[in-house]
């Protein structure tokens, strides 16, 4: 049934309650041209865009656990695309772009609001970094706002302008920013590709590779083994663990992210803002919960929890950029398993395995290429060719020597 | 976490600054016929493993020991901490 | 009538009256209340709204669990909203308000949602709102954000005080119930190093609740004396008001202790300790919380757990109702009709689930054994109740008893789950708990008292031991192990109203119904669809009966159907008592250079640098713009002589017989050439073949070298560094060490510099630019015998120095070298000078090193050595890296010399698009230079090299300026160099 206000008033007047499953629950097929492994924001966007744009058929989506149940549902729920290099900032205003007629498009409200993204900065040299970021998103299409001190006073008058450590000079803001209501995102996207056909399969594990003559034809799973023509890995932070089954190293390493959210508030913080000096991010969901987040524990992990020194620092610097949040109260914090990539930019491309594809190493970030990722993933799998604004994430760009790295960090997962 | 350094006793994880897997002490010979392709590969790529990893440790906030640290990647578990310095090592590296 | 609720007894001080208010009205209670136990005193029923229907909300439970009674408390800047009013303590002019109504508590307009209900199902959001598109930012979601949330921050900066404290000890007892004072007892009087944690201010747990006897005497008397004997042990520490949140990593727990919440003011004092528990053996012995039973309108205020019910009757002498009901599937249930009949309180009826003879007979209370409650009569109170085959009963209270859930939570907080417990039709801790902990007591699943305090006693003895001590022989502790037999129940079908389950947040069973039906079924996708369990009690009271609606409706087990992540915090912890002391401009530490001081008196402005704090320039009164003052400061160093403080630079140590060697390997230059007295510029790789850093080496004796970083990243190389002797090349026979905040550096520059420094050096000393050329160094000793280091480098391009003292001399050295520099006109720079004079130079720094160039970017390859084994060598190799096309640093003029240039402007040939593919890059840095009068940037570009004397533009959309650029060579002043070696 369709999604309309309309259709709420009908089931509710006339006390019926007919919605039909958002997706279904199929056995699985013995063969599938393609399947993608993983069930998560950008597994079922890949299901999904590969039949709606590259008119493919026979598609299935394999999830170990349940739907959604990795990062996209354990992330801060922010999306923007405020990046630098030309490697990157394409791809991420492809994503903005198609998250901004995602309801149309799915006909699902995520709730995309594009609140506006502020990154704050306290010094000249930051502020000409942002300025280069700025330009270069501007010439991506994108686009960004410089704002001096009195331009972050008046969209933020709450922050800490007379105390601070780290004063505040000014911020970058990119309007078109903002939330999604992640959870949504994944269901939106499997009822999507439910209704196209696509076996969206839960609880199917998959516990290895059939690898005949360097081409991977099929999955052996928890519920038996499937051919396919074709192998779509998208499985984030657990990358490491399932690449390795067909004998692949990555240049990738699993981290945790910590998320915090605290208790319900009356609304007060208008837009998503980044306080760089002290790691940390922030946006008031819909429930008036705050949401935010820092760094990452540092530590490779698959344990998805953190420890109390990363949650400590995030509350500090929270409270130290707006003093205002101290007296309200963390209500729970989670980690996300991360596949933090060697140069902080993800991969989208083919392995030397035929066959056999891989998508991730999206770092912390994931959540807001949702969108672009399966667009692209889908793209490569129907044609066997990058998609131009993601045809720099490949996986030998190490060995060319040529890195996409946003922050200048160097080969250390744990910096980006 | 706590890391139980060998020098100092027990130590909580906040001291110390993580680099990564501890493959990173055996650099590839320079001269090597292959030494790109080995330097990528030492640089690069990592088992990333679900289990026991060996891993280093800079104790930034003490002593500035490096140390290898043997830890469960699931459980957190910790089943050995040793001083870089004292792992042995192939020959090329005293030259 | 004042407290008409309250009775007899009780462990409140009833000759301490207290006044307090609740919406602006007054009321009374006694010393020892809480908010909740008081305003059920006075007989105040309705205290809150819910979350989405607004629903009129009475209080629900006695303690953290509480889903409705959510308060804001205090006033100004010490508001503090979603407050439990049934775990704040009563204190002398307490002020409570309700929050989440539009309108008064009474008569809330957002009660129209509770109409609408039909409309606002489980998920409706994601159905709708869609159309028009653009009215889901202007319209749609305003209003649901308005409506949305619970209670106000005040938007001022929080006015307390919060400390954090790390505890060590052998055992941490959490919880002081039954259980917990009978392990922390045999631990205690084993000598063991105990803590023992109870986020109530009264120990006992229960015990307080409760009418046991333990030995005879009663339970709550048997908590304070055990308390009393355990606060003697010099080995015991009791944390009251203490809650321990969280289970870490290796035996690390975060706690909290609210140490000024109980009192009107702080009074200077901190109002909460965050607390960082090392322990070597933990026993958790947290209790159990009592689950409702699911029928229509449930959520009526006087419905209330029965075990909370029979709390505020013994504990704090209230009753919450006069004609009381009371909904049970147990045992438990009928001793709040015991204790309630014992205070003579009128138990109307007892409706029991279970088709078997009652337990006890009364004669003045109906019982009514296999049945169950169809609805509730009564809006903002109830006031009957409805039973099967049309019966009614009028009361006041509905006492539900839907059997207990072991406090399972920090036994999970590894991500281990819970089992399921027939016997007690719950779920307990499971078989993977963290490592050193064990449960005992409720939270074990052990509900009888008498078995509790043996496990208790058991876990106490086991840890001890565990813990290399000698155990004392455990007491005798005789109570009654009371009956809890228990037949699952967990919601009324037969009516289709709307029953809840998760109070707050309003999910009722027709929610998980609905979530089934749109094929939402694992418990996770039910909890994130209906947001069951997301409130700030976290589904404390809700979980286990959604877990069962949701077992019936897929057909398979409670077990099978499993639970959610059990998530750190426990019970919600304020965000400022996580930040502790750093806050404001404690947030991160702050560094002084040695002339700080000095520079203070001068009315420098200061500018971060890392947590450093650098003189940024110095102002004359007569300047009005910093850029009169910088200009000053770089066209009197160039005509003279200049000063600046560079302490913060990165000074390491470097000593050994291998040192050189050790140098050759982490520096790109070959170093073998370098001579003891003689600096050099040097280029650090990182492994990767891109620049990590450049300072200089200076070789002071054969063996001794100092090294220096820039000031941002001090503490990447001197890591780096000790990785490299470490971890590479542990055999080398060298030493590092960091001499960054002991030696006290400044820059001296321009033509006058070496007469300056002749007046400070020793006389004996010979700094002619014969003996003391370009490059040189040497340590020495100035002002009559005060050993220095003196380095004849220069940023700035001019002659110049950098003399290192001992930073306590730092203070008396720049006035020393102000003073003899008067004849001179010597002048203070600071930050931006010397960044436009380094400009001018085509020095780079931290623009163009920023970790994404190489040495040949920099236009620095020919300073890499060929032949040598260093780190990144054999990674700056790689083609991409070696492009003809590549970027180069190269310096840019604008066009019109009367334009500015911007530094993050993007370059693009004059005749091409500005769009992604024609991006060429960017200005690194720019300065109005005074020397030239006019715009100087550097910048990267590719193929610079080749392109000198070339147009392009200089585009900055952001700031909506283009210029038109040529591309010039990056040394705008003395291209040879000759200055330098004057």
């Amino acid at each position: 049934m369709k999604y309309s206000g309309w259709n709420i008033l009908k089931q509710a007047l006339t006390g019926k309650k007919e919605w039909a499953p958002v997706w279904h629950k199929p056995e699985p097929k013995s063969h599938y041209e393609t399947i993608v492994i993983g069930g998560g924001g950008h597994g079922l966007a890949t299901a999904y865009y590969l039949t709606t744009e590259y008119g493919m058929k026979n598609i299935a989506v394999l999830e170990k656990s349940h739907l959604g149940s990795g990062n996209v549902g354990r992330n801060t729920t922010i999306i923007r695309s405020n990046y630098l290099l030309p490697g990157n900032e394409p791809f991420y205003e492809l994503s903005m772009k198609l998250w901004e007629n995602l309801e149309q498009t799915l006909n699902y409200n995520a709730m995309v609001s594009q609140r506006g993204v502020v990154n704050l900065f306290h010094s000249d040299a930051q502020r000409d970094s942002f300025v280069r970021r700025g330009n270069a998103m501007c010439i991506a299409g994108a686009d960004a706002v410089l704002l001096d001190e009195r331009g972050i006073r008046n969209l933020c008058p709450f922050l800490d302008y007379e105390n601070s450590r780290f004063p505040i000079k000014g911020g970058l803001l990119q309007p078109r920013g903002g939330t999604v209501r992640h959870d949504a995102v994944a269901w939106g996207y499997a009822r999507g590709s439910d209704s196209l056909g696509v076996d969206i399969i839960e609880n199917c594990e998959v516990t290895g590779f059939i690898i005949k003559e360097g081409r991977c034809v099929g999955v052996e799973t928890a519920r038996g083994n499937i051919s396919a023509n074709k192998i779509a890995v998208c499985v984030a932070g657990s990358s490491g663990r399932l690449m390795g089954k067909a004998g692949i190293r990555l240049p990738i390493e699993s981290h945790v992210l910590q998320a915090f959210v605290s208790e319900g508030l009356k609304p007060i913080l208008p837009n998503v803002i980044t306080f760089g000096a002290g790691h940390f991010y922030i946006s008031q969901s819909d429930k008036g919960g705050l949401v935010f987040g820092g760094d990452i524990d540092g530590y490779n992990t698959y344990a998805q929890r953190g420890n109390l020194p990363i949650v400590e620092d995030v509350c500090a610097a929270g409270v130290a950029i707006m003093p205002m949040i101290g007296r309200s109260r963390l209500l729970r914090m989670w980690g996300g398993l991360v596949d933090m990539s060697m140069d902080g930019s993800p991969f989208i491309d083919k392995t030397r395995i035929e066959g056999l594809y891989f998508n991730g190493g999206w770092c912390y970030g994931g959540f807001k290429a949702t969108p672009a990722s399966g667009f692209c993933y889908a793209h490569l799998l129907a044609k066997d060719e990058p998609h131009p604004v993601a045809a720099e994430f490949r996986l030998d760009r190490f060995k060319r020597g040529h890195m996409i790295d946003e922050k200048g960090a160097g080969a250390q997962p744990n910096l980006h | 976490m706590i890391i139980n350094h060998p020098l100092l006793g027990p130590r909580d994880a906040s001291e110390f600054i993580y680099l990564g897997d501890a493959s990173l002490i055996d650099r590839p010979d320079w001269n090597s016929e292959n030494a790109a392709q080995q330097f990528y590969e030492y640089l690069y790529l990592r088992d990333n493993p679900a289990g026991t990893i060996r891993e280093l440790w800079f104790h930034e906030y003490g002593d500035r020991s490096w140390l290898v640290v043997t830890r469960n990647t699931l459980t957190h578990e910790i089943v050995n901490v040793e001083l870089a310095r004292d792992i042995d090592r192939e020959e090329k590296h005293s030259r | 009538m004042k407290q008409k609720n309250r009775t007899s007894g009780g462990l409140i001080e009833r000759n301490k009256p207290l006044v307090f208010h609740f919406n602006n009205l007054r009321y009374e209670g006694f010393l020892g209340d809480t908010v909740a136990s008081a305003l059920i005193a006075n007989n105040q029923r309705l205290v809150a709204r819910s979350f989405k229907y607004h629903r009129p909300r009475g209080i629900f439970s006695a303690g953290p669990e509480e889903p409705n009674a959510l308060v804001q408390l205090r006033l100004g800047a010490h508001l503090e909203p979603n407050t439990r009013a049934t775990v704040t303590e009563l204190f002398d002019g307490l002020i409570a308000k309700s929050q989440n109504h539009l309108g008064s508590l009474e008569f809330d307009f957002l009660e129209i949602n509770n109409l609408l209900s039909p409309l606002l199902s489980a998920g409706f959001y994601y159905k709708t709102f869609m159309w028009p598109k653009s009215f889901w930012e202007k319209i749609y979601e305003p209003i649901i954000r308005a409506s949305a949330g619970l209670g106000c921050l005040s938007n001022e900066p929080d006015p307390d005080i919060y400390d954090k404290g790390f505890l060590h000890c052998d055992v941490l007892v959490i919880g002081g119930g039954p259980a917990g004072l009978a392990a922390a007892l045999i631990a205690g009087r084993s000598g063991v190093r105990t803590i023992l944690a109870d986020e109530d201010f009264l120990i006992g747990g229960r015990l307080n609740a409760e009418t046991f006897t333990i030995n005879g005497m009663k339970g709550s008397d048997w908590a304070v004396q055990t308390a009393a004997e355990l606060e003697h042990l010099p080995n015991v520490r009791l944390l009251t008001r203490t809650t321990v949140y969280g289970a870490f990593d290796h035996g690390v727990y975060g706690a909290v202790e609210r140490c000024t919440d109980h009192l009107a003011s702080s009074n200077g004092r901190p109002r909460q300790v965050l607390w960082r528990i090392y322990s070597k053996r933990t026993i958790v012995s947290t209790g159990a919380t009592e689950r409702p039973i699911a029928f229509s309108n449930n959520d009526r205020p006087g419905i209330m757990l029965a075990g909370s019910v029979r709390t505020y009757l013994n504990r704090w002498a209230v009753t919450p109702g006069k004609r009381v009901a009371i909904f049970t599937n147990n045992d438990d249930g009928w001793r709040t009709a015991n204790d309630l009949r014992g205070k003579d309180i009128n138990v109307i009826a007892v409706i029991d689930t279970r088709d078997k003879p009652p337990p006890f007979k009364y004669s003045d209370t109906k019982v009514f054994m296999g049945s169950h409650i169809l609805d509730v009569i009564g809006h903002k109170g109830v006031t009957a109740l409805k039973l099967p085959h049309g019966k009614s009963i009028e009361a006041d209270c509905i006492a539900v008893a839907g059997g207990w859930n072991p406090n399972v939570h920090l036994t999970c907080h590894h991500r281990g789950r819970p089992t399921w417990c027939k016997d007690i039709s719950a779920f307990i801790p499971g078989e993977e708990l963290p490592t050193g902990m064990t449960v005992a007591g409720a939270a074990n699943g052990t509900l009888a008292l008498s078995a509790a305090l043996k496990q208790g006693s058991d876990a106490g003895s086991t840890a001890a031991r565990d813990t290399g001590h000698n155990v004392v022989a455990q007491e005798v502790l005789n109570a009654e192990d009371e009956p809890s037999e228990i037949s699952p129940f967990w919601h009324v079908e037969e009516n289709k109203k709307r029953a809840w389950i998760d109070m707050q947040n309003d999910v009722t069973v027709q929610d998980i119904e609905m979530a089934y039906m749109e094929g939402f079924r694992s418990v996770e996708h039910v909890k994130r669809y209906t947001t069951l369990s997301m409130a700030t009690d976290q589904g404390k009271t809700a979980n286990t009966v959604a877990v069962a609606v949701l077992a019936e409706l897929t057909g398979k087990t409670i077990p099978q159907t499993g639970v959610t992540i059990y998530r750190p915090p426990y019970t919600p912890v304020s965000i400022s008592a996580l930040a502790g002391r750093q806050r404001g401009n404690q947030f991160r530490p702050t560094q002084l250079c040695p002339s700080h001081t000095w520079a203070t008196e001068q009315n420098a402005v200061f500018v971060e640098a890392g947590l450093w704090k650098r003189a940024q320039f110095f102002p004359k009164k007569e300047e009005n713009h910093w850029r009169q003052s910088v200009n000053r400061e770089v066209l009197q160093t160039r005509k003279s002589v200049g000063v600046c403080d560079v302490t913060t630079l990165g000074k390491f140590d470097v000593q050994g017989t291998d040192a050189l060697k050790f140098l050759n390997y982490i520096y790109a230059n070959d170093l073998t050439t370098l001579a003891v007295g003689k600096v050099r510029y040097g280029l650090m790789l990182r492994e990767d073949g891109l620049i990590m850093d450049d300072g200089t080496i200076a070789r002071l004796a054969k063996n001794h070298y100092i090294t220096t970083s820039t000031t941002a990243n001090a503490a990447q190389v001197l890591r780096h560094m000790e990785f490299c002797h470490q971890c590479l090349w542990p055999n080398l026979n060298v030493h590092i060490i960091s001499v960054t905040e002991q030696w006290g550096q400044f820059a001296i520059s321009g033509p006058n510099s070496r007469h300056l420094l002749q007046k400070i050096v020793d006389r004996e000393i010979d700094i002619s630019n014969h003996s003391f050329p370009y490059m040189a160094c040497s340590e020495i000793t100035i002002c009559n015998g005060i050993p220095a280091r003196l380095f004849r480098i220069s940023f700035s391009g001019e002659l110049g120095y950098e003399i290192a003292i001992p930073a306590r001399y730092g203070d008396a050295l720049i006035r020393r070298l102000m003073s003899a520099g008067e004849e001179f006109d010597i002048v203070p720079y600071g930050t931006e000078a010397l960044s436009i004079m380094r400009i001018e130079k085509g020095h780079p720094a931290g623009a163009e090193l920023n970790g994404q160039t190489t040495a040949r970017d920099l236009g620095m390859q020919r300073l890499v050595a060929k032949n040598k084994d260093f780190i990144g060598n054999i990674l700056s190799k790689r083609p991409e890296l070696n492009r003809k096309d590549g970027l180069a640093l190269v310096g840019f003029i604008p066009i019109d010399r009367r334009d500015k240039l911007s530094a993050g402007a993007h370059f693009f040939s004059l005749n091409k698009d500005i769009i992604t593919n024609n991006d060429e890059g960017w200005m690194t840095s720019v300065a109005i230079s005074p020397n030239l009068g006019h715009s100087i940037g550097l910048g990267l570009i590719k193929r610079g090299n080749d392109r000198i004397g070339e147009t392009v533009k200089a585009a900055n959309l952001l700031q909506k300026q283009y210029v038109k650029v040529e591309i010039v060579t990056p040394y705008f002043i003395d291209p040879e160099g000759e200055r330098l070696r004057a």
